[in-house]
């Protein structure tokens, strides 16, 4: 019995002195003040110099949050009781947020940098006019492909995916959407599309993709090719950026047929505090200078006119990430197709997933 | 026999009202309306289409592989341990590799299973050959079981513990050989500690997720991955609420069944 | 007691090495100046200088501690409540009800105790950060602490209260003499369980914090997207050689102080 007592009453001592400890550091560390301004972004998904400059700059102490997922990240926004001042989803989240109220206005008269955007990135179809949001990173979906694995062979078309001599050989991102979209473009129909015979017909034909298919991952997929466990990938253009930085025997090509068009935007949630400090945030970050030293941390594509001119020509001339004009203009924006239509989507790649070789 | 009333039941009673029985109500009361917030039984409907079904079966056959593999493994172990001399050290020394985040162990098991890790090499030298590991049902079931075995060990090495060795040397001078004596004496006096360890194995066996996309590459769709799926990324949680009510009622009735048999086996 | 044959020590070397695979691979891609987990480059130090300048990790590692102490120490003794509770039940039907309760928990997938703690909390206002991650991991932990006491509880012979009851102790006298001293090998287990619990965690914790708190995991689950920085590796490897010399130094400091080498089992 003492024994128990002894531990115990340890335990409580413990946790309570490093209780002690943590609130002096955070007390120490600024943390837990008013000037306080909370971002909640994806993980690494910033430049943490510029967090630092932009501290030193305005006298406020950033709170940086970060969540792994879209749907995780309104959850936490529509339920309340946090506060986050900016978040940065992606665009069919950000249409979803829209409607549901979740989002504020954004006072464009705060924002002088918004010029520097590129015009061809404002005022899409889900958010017009930027009522709600400022353009932050942008990128395709595409294959990522290991010439020397492969023999030199090339990819031009998502079809070249079903080729015979690729068994076991491809890795394909965990998103409904990107893998019943591909499905869709290689049938040359819109990725967006809600017929249901069309959708029927690439889901039969993503069955027969299953003996080429190694497996279905997450993030993990950056790591998985760059070591080379498997040749092939379809990716988002931003994780093709950091893996080909890794292994520089892989190459990204968007497909002929058309792609994904996504955006990740800044948003001042409902949940935002200090609205001041959200817009001063928001122009800081799009300042051309930072904006080029983030897309350098980042490596995804800007969206920043003048940030794009400061970067160097391999970075900015890549047609693979800076896609000419003629390719932009196959690729899709995701529309929001409704909630059911969604969980239809998943259901069809949940059947995909069960598919067994 | 005393009469005392069960004052243990008010705290105890009080926790679950807050924490358990609310959780359900509200997982319960989801699970009635589809994603446009209609009052639907379709959820329930569509959990008897092929796909979960196919899916529950699935779940099932791999918890059950989990649980009869972390056995065979974590027995003798808790029973030699056991023997063993610093014993409490390394029962400890059992348990704290679970300490470590599961994602980063998951990453090493990636790093360990691949087709140019350490394992393969290891294959490669001894002339096996390079074979694939990550995302097959083995590497799948073999990670399950590294996770959980802690949580089989445990009881089992306590059970073993409390058993009164006269009784294991009184079959021995009867004349009982080393298998007799653990077949008849030691195993069914340990029943309590196996089944405790099997509980806490297979019924979060049953809702894995995480591991079936690391490791199996969705290779393998469980239960547990279908309602992270509908809660995170379909936001449909009506139906991920059905999924989970009856995953529940599956294990209440598992419990009962066993909690049953278990309550006769204990009349001595 | 017979030492172990051969057999059992090459059984309990190979289990042991399996355990810790993972973790000496995580270790070793913690020196690796590549700043990957494949392909070793050189030798270096660096990330484990970047873990000590960045205070904010610290701060998380810190609050990650301070939960799975207090929720697995809470947890423990409402559980030990809870079994006794469970166990004062004489009736089959009430008793299996109860039992089936405490196990949904166990069974739910973490996504959905999270998303309905997070409902919950919000509801009736508990504000999100410490005070809620607290509470979930305490709602989560109880029950396998039951799980784990349960069985003890079971084993001990109602004589062995009857007798202490006919030599005049009082009810206190024999839950802390008699009971509570008996139950120490489940009431170890389910702490330690409970602090594994807590310290895995991710899916409830990531529903329920906010306002700047964090704990390690969720922390890691974030930054894995750019795949895991080998700080990360560095931070796991110091954590790891701290819990193994604490558990090591704490072992051998209450050996010498109690001079009892085994606890309860007797040694012929």
């Amino acid at each position: 019995m003492t024994q128990l007592v002894r531990l115990f009453l340890a335990v409580f001592i413990a946790a309570f002195g490093l209780m002690y400890w943590t609130s002096y550091l955070n007390s120490s560390h600024g943390y837990s003040g008013s000037d306080t301004l909370t971002i909640y972004n994806w993980g690494d998904y910033i430049d943490p110099e510029l967090i630092a400059e932009f501290e030193k700059e305005t006298g406020l102490k950033i709170i940086y949050q970060t969540f792994d997922s879209n749907e995780a990240m309104m959850t936490k926004i529509e339920q309340g009781g946090t506060t986050f001042d900016v978040a940065i989803p992606s665009e069919y989240a950000i249409s979803k947020m829209k409607e549901e109220n979740l989002l504020l206005p954004i006072d464009h008269a705060k924002i002088p940098n918004l010029t520097n955007i590129d015009s061809r990135f404002m005022d899409l179809s889900f958010d017009p006019g930027n009522q709600y949001s400022i353009p932050y990173f942008w990128g395709t979906v595409g294959i990522i492909y290991n010439t020397e694995m492969l023999d030199g062979k090339t990819f031009t078309s998502w079809n070249d995916l079903w080729s015979e001599d690729l068994r076991n050989q491809i890795l394909l991102v965990d998103g409904a959407r990107e893998v019943i979209g591909f499905g869709l473009n290689s049938l040359n129909y819109s990725l967006n599309d809600t017929n249901e015979e069309h959708l029927q017909e690439a889901k039969r034909k993503l069955g027969t993709l299953t003996p080429n298919v190694k497996a279905i991952v997450g993030d993990e997929i950056k790591m998985l090719l760059a070591g080379e466990e498997a040749a092939v990938g379809v990716v988002w253009s931003g994780d093709a950026s950091e893996i080909m930085d890794q292994n520089d025997k892989l190459d990204y090509v968007i497909p002929e047929e058309g792609s994904n068009l996504w955006f990740d935007n800044m948003v001042i949630p409902k949940t935002a505090r200090n609205l001041e400090g959200a817009h001063k945030f928001i122009n800081f970050m799009l300042d051309p200078e930072v904006a080029a030293r983030n897309t350098e941390y980042v490596g995804y594509s800007t969206p920043n006119a003048e940030a794009l001119k400061l970067l160097p020509e391999d970075i900015s001339g890549d047609e693979r990430f800076y896609p000419d004009p003629e390719l932009t203009d196959k690729l899709e924006v995701y529309k929001n197709l409704g909630k059911k239509m969604l969980s239809h989507y998943n259901e069809l790649f949940l059947e995909f997933k069960m598919h067994r070789k | 026999m005393t009469r005392t009333r069960n004052l243990y039941l008010i705290p105890y009673a009080a926790w679950m009202l807050l924490f358990v029985a609310t959780p359900i109500v509200l997982i319960v009361y989801n699970s009635f309306f589809d994603v446009e917030g209609h009052f639907t039984l379709g959820n329930f409907q569509k959990f008897l289409t092929p796909v979960y079904l196919r899916m529950t079966f699935n779940s099932f056959w791999y918890a059950l592989l989990i649980t009869a593999f972390s056995l065979l493994v974590a027995y003798p172990t808790a029973y030699w341990l056991t023997r063993t001399k610093h014993k409490q050290l390394w029962l400890l020394l059992v348990i704290v590799p679970s300490w470590i985040n599961l994602l980063l162990k998951a990453y090493a098991f990636i790093g360990l299973f691949g087709t140019y890790g350490f394992v393969n090499s290891v294959f490669e030298m001894v002339g096996i050959g390079t074979q694939q590991i990550l995302f097959t049902d083995f590497s799948f079931v073999f990670v399950s079981v590294y996770i959980f075995i802690p949580f089989m060990i445990l009881p089992i090495y306590n059970a073993i513990e409390e058993l009164n060795p006269s009784l294991v040397y009184a079959s021995r001078d009867l004349g009982a050989s080393p298998w007799m004596t653990f077949r008849r004496v030691v195993f069914p006096l340990t029943l309590g500690g196996v089944k405790a360890g099997c509980q806490a194995v297979f019924i979060p066996a049953l809702s894995l997720f995480m591991i079936t996309r690391l490791i199996a590459g969705n290779r393998v769709v469980t239960l547990g991955t279908a309602i992270e799926q509908h809660f995170l990324v379909t936001q449909d949680w009506g139906m991920g609420s059905a999924i989970a009510v009856l995953l529940i009622i599956v294990m209440a009735v598992i419990m009962l069944m066993t909690g049953n048999r278990g309550a006769r086996n204990t009349i001595r | 007691m017979k030492k172990n044959g051969k057999l059992a020590q090459s059984y309990l070397v190979v289990v042991f090495l399996v355990l810790y695979a993972p973790i000496l691979y995580l270790t070793y891609y913690s020196f690796n100046s590549a700043g990957t987990m494949q392909g070793f480059e050189g030798f270096t130090l660096e990330w484990y200088k970047e873990v000590f300048h960045d205070t904010r990790l610290f701060i998380i590692v810190l609050n990650t501690v301070v939960i799975a102490l207090l929720s697995s120490a809470i947890s423990t003794i409402l559980g030990v409540v809870g079994a006794l509770a469970i166990q004062r039940v004489r009736r089959n039907r009430p008793r299996n009800t109860l039992l089936a309760m405490n196990n949904v928990l166990i069974v739910s997938p973490d996504v959905i105790i999270g998303a309905s703690f997070l409902i919950f909390f919000t509801m009736i206002g508990i504000k999100l950060g410490f005070t809620s991650v607290l509470l979930s991991h305490i709602a989560f932990s109880v029950p396998i602490v039951v799980l784990m006491v349960l069985p003890k509880l079971q084993e001990m012979s109602p004589t062995l209260i009857d007798a202490a009851k006919d030599l005049g102790a009082s009810g206190w006298d024999v839950l802390t003499k008699v009971v509570l001293p008996f139950l120490r090998p489940g009431i170890f287990a389910g702490f330690f369980m409970a602090l594994t619990y807590s310290l895995d965690d991710f899916a409830v914790t990531f529903f329920v914090t906010g306002n700047g708190y964090s704990t390690l995991s969720v922390e890691i689950y974030s930054r894995a997207r750019h795949g895991i920085s080998p700080s990360i590796n560095a931070l796991s490897t110091l954590i790891f050689l701290f819990t193994i010399s604490l558990v090591v130094g704490y072992y051998f400091l209450t050996r010498r102080s109690s001079r009892k080498p085994d606890w309860g089992v007797v040694q012929p």
